[in-house]
């Protein structure tokens, strides 16, 4: 996995609430068997309309937006466990998404995806949109060895949570598959002892 | 201070715990499918490892199968390539499948309950987030990401953190025409698509304990459409009766001794729950969804409700709702009741199962389907659609105007050829509401199967109650 280092962009604002995993990658773009090529379908739904024209009115298609941060609506990511959804986002260019509350599965498959779930209070993320509405170019500093996130241009910070071993991997772009398989033993003897 | 079923089942499985970090924690059984466990395959191969406990497995195709002439290869290129791309790795893995001809095959949370693999006190997993499901049986089961399924492949454990706790009790008497789906739909229209977050859910009180096995999984299936990471009812007779005597079921002195273990599967008196809700169930009536998340449901007779009715504060929530209203095409104030209807689908991993069709053929059984609806009935599984012909229940339906397609998971998700056109609308026992869930542009309506029955038969949204 990419290691995580600090980001410093300016954001592209999502504030639809209970976005989930279908708007994100529909089904129909599923049927990959490879981890490549999904965020040519982010959206795709919201970004184009039946005859593929782009719908400028969409976040993504509006160019007065762009950046590595996606500041979402309360509930992202909520619905379908697909991991395609986490691999769209991050394909596309993103490396964060800020929320006031991320859907379980979604949060767990970026984490395993090198994209940061960042969850903010619901004030600091309408502090968020303003920032950006204000400013489409503002930018937002998101530093994860110090775990808080700045609004650059008003210097606001809020601290966000993330699980220490969480963290490290992010930072040293660990993986948990070699994790696991260095407990082998461990979880030979736990089956032992249940037998 | 006591322990919650949760926890109990929990804490048989941590192998170890990181500090400040997750725990290892134990996966008897992960199910997989043809969509989201072909990169798990890949990264194994990668990695020059072997699926650590193949007989631990259990696969089946489902989300890409056609529901019509399955004896004749899949149409789609790419459809075809993911379902015979999962033959080729269970193969070459020695996983045992239940693929396209096989006896066996059908939807995964199908599947699994009716072969005797999924039992009480077991953890179990899958790329797919309605494994919540197997929770019915006193279990902890949630869906997972791909990168989680390869690290269960590769070492039958899961890197997880504890969820919290909360417990749904509802009691009282339930009302005519009242089903699981629809206990479950209100239960979520209360709590909200966002009320579970971060939460494993027990289901408790005589609405739930008085369901069959069928029902307790409709309701634990939908725990995730709260943001719940599961949900789980605890195991009595209903479901060692259940379980007794399957395929994969334990048998002699093994039931024996698993059975006395599961009698202790349950959540002490003293235990604390983090939240708990408690609703009556002589307030439910037949449910169904006016908006784009499983959260937006109404009793049938009841009115399209506005922001401000559903205690949206904010404008950003305001906003979201006025957007699920604008897909819909709903005002504020309708009446659902009488609404036009172009499709109708029974099926999904929620309400495919034998009960189910029970459920149809009592409504529809001496009527006939309106004209002007298109009704897709899809049973769960092989066996479900060979209990259908046995029971005698296909001849009731067919009678009325329906035809019984083969197993899969069909309109539930637009990734088959079972797709519900831009504009229209579908009165559907599936899970989901969102836009496009069941094909771009297609707006989705969730009820129960005897609500979806009643729809087919009179052409507009009708309740069941009026028809039994």
């Amino acid at each position: 996995m990419e290691k995580f280092n600090t980001i410093i962009s300016p954001a592209v604002p999502l504030s639809t609430e209970n976005v989930d995993t279908d708007q994100i990658i529909p089904a129909r773009f599923l049927k990959a068997t490879t981890r490549d090529g999904f965020g040519d379908n982010l959206f795709r739904d919201w970004r184009f309309d039946k005859d593929d024209n782009p719908i400028t009115s969409f976040c993504l298609e509006d160019s007065n937006y762009s950046g590595a941060i996606m500041v979402a609506g309360k509930n992202f990511g909520c619905g379908s466990s697909r991991e395609h959804a986490a691999w769209a986002i991050h394909d596309y260019g993103f490396k964060v998404v800020i929320c006031s509350a991320f859907a379980d599965i979604f949060n767990n498959n970026a984490l395993n995806n090198g994209l940061l779930p960042v969850t903010v209070s619901p004030e600091f993320l309408t502090k968020l949109f303003s920032a950006i509405e204000n400013d489409n170019n503002a930018t937002f500093k998101v530093d994860l060895e110090n775990q808080f996130v700045e609004i650059t241009t008003t210097g606001e910070k809020e601290s966000f949570e993330i699980n220490g071993y969480r963290k490290e991997c992010l930072i040293n772009g660990y993986d948990n598959v070699d994790f696991l398989i260095s407990q082998k033993d461990n979880i030979a003897e736990y089956e032992a002892n249940r037998a | 201070m006591g322990k919650t079923l949760f926890d109990k089942i929990y804490d048989n499985h941590v192998v170890s715990s990181i500090p400040d970090g997750p725990d290892v924690f134990y996966i008897d059984v992960q199910y997989i499918h043809e969509v989201t466990s072909p990169q798990a395959f890949t990264g194994l191969r990668e990695r020059g490892l072997k699926v650590a406990r193949p007989k631990q497995i259990c696969a089946t195709a489902d989300h890409n199968v056609p529901t019509e002439n399955q004896h004749l290869p899949i149409s789609n290129d790419l459809s075809r390539h993911q379902v015979s791309t999962l033959v080729k790795n269970c193969d070459e893995f020695g996983i045992e499948l239940y693929g396209m001809e096989h006896p066996f095959q059908g939807i995964v949370h199908v599947v699994g309950p009716e072969l005797g693999v999924s039992q009480p006190g077991m953890t179990m997993v899958c790329g797919d987030s309605h494994t919540s499901t197997h929770g019915a049986f006193g279990a902890i089961a949630f869906g997972v990401g791909t990168s989680e399924v390869e690290q269960v492949m590769a070492s039958q454990c899961l890197l997880q953190q504890r969820s919290k706790t909360m417990r749904v009790t509802v009691d009282g008497e339930i009302g005519k025409g009242v089903t699981a789906k629809d206990i479950v739909l209100y239960v979520i229209s209360k709590v909200t698509a966002a009320g579970g977050t971060g939460y494993f859910i027990e289901f408790a009180g005589s609405a739930f304990t008085d369901l069959t096995m069928e029902g307790r999984m409709t309701v634990c299936n939908m725990s995730i459409e709260m943001g719940a990471r599961g949900g789980l009812i605890a195991p009595d007779q209903t479901t060692f009766d259940y379980v007794e005597g399957r395929d994969f079921a334990p048998k002699g002195a093994e039931w024996d001794k698993k059975l006395a273990e599961w009698k202790t599967l349950k959540s002490d008196d003293d235990a604390i729950f983090d939240k708990e809700y408690k609703f009556d169930a002589a307030n439910i009536e037949p449910m169904i969804t006016y908006g784009t998340n499983p959260g937006m449901g109404v009793g049938i007779t009841e009115k399209v409700p506005s922001a401000n009715d559903i205690g949206a504060k904010s404008i950003k929530e305001i906003e979201s709702f006025d957007k699920a209203l604008d897909y819909m095409d709903f005002n504020v104030g309708e009446t659902m009741m009488g609404k036009k209807v172009d499709y109708v689908f029974v099926g999904s991993c929620t309400n495919a199962r034998i009960e189910d069709f029970r459920e149809v053929a009592q409504i529809v059984k001496g009527r006939q389907k309106a004209d002007n609806v298109i009704a897709w009935l899809v049973p769960g599984s092989k066996q479900v659609e060979k209990q259908i012909q046995d029971e005698g229940l296909a001849e009731i339906i067919e009678a009325a105007g329906f035809k019984i397609r083969q197993p899969g998971c069909s309109a539930c998700l637009a990734m088959n050829d079972d797709k519900v056109p831009s504009g229209a609308y579908c009165v559907s026992t599936s899970n989901r509401n969102f836009e496009g869930r069941q094909g771009p542009g297609a707006r989705t309506m969730l009820a129960s199967p005897m609500t979806a029955a009643a729809t087919a038969i009179a052409g507009v949204i009708a309740n069941p109650a009026d028809l039994i």
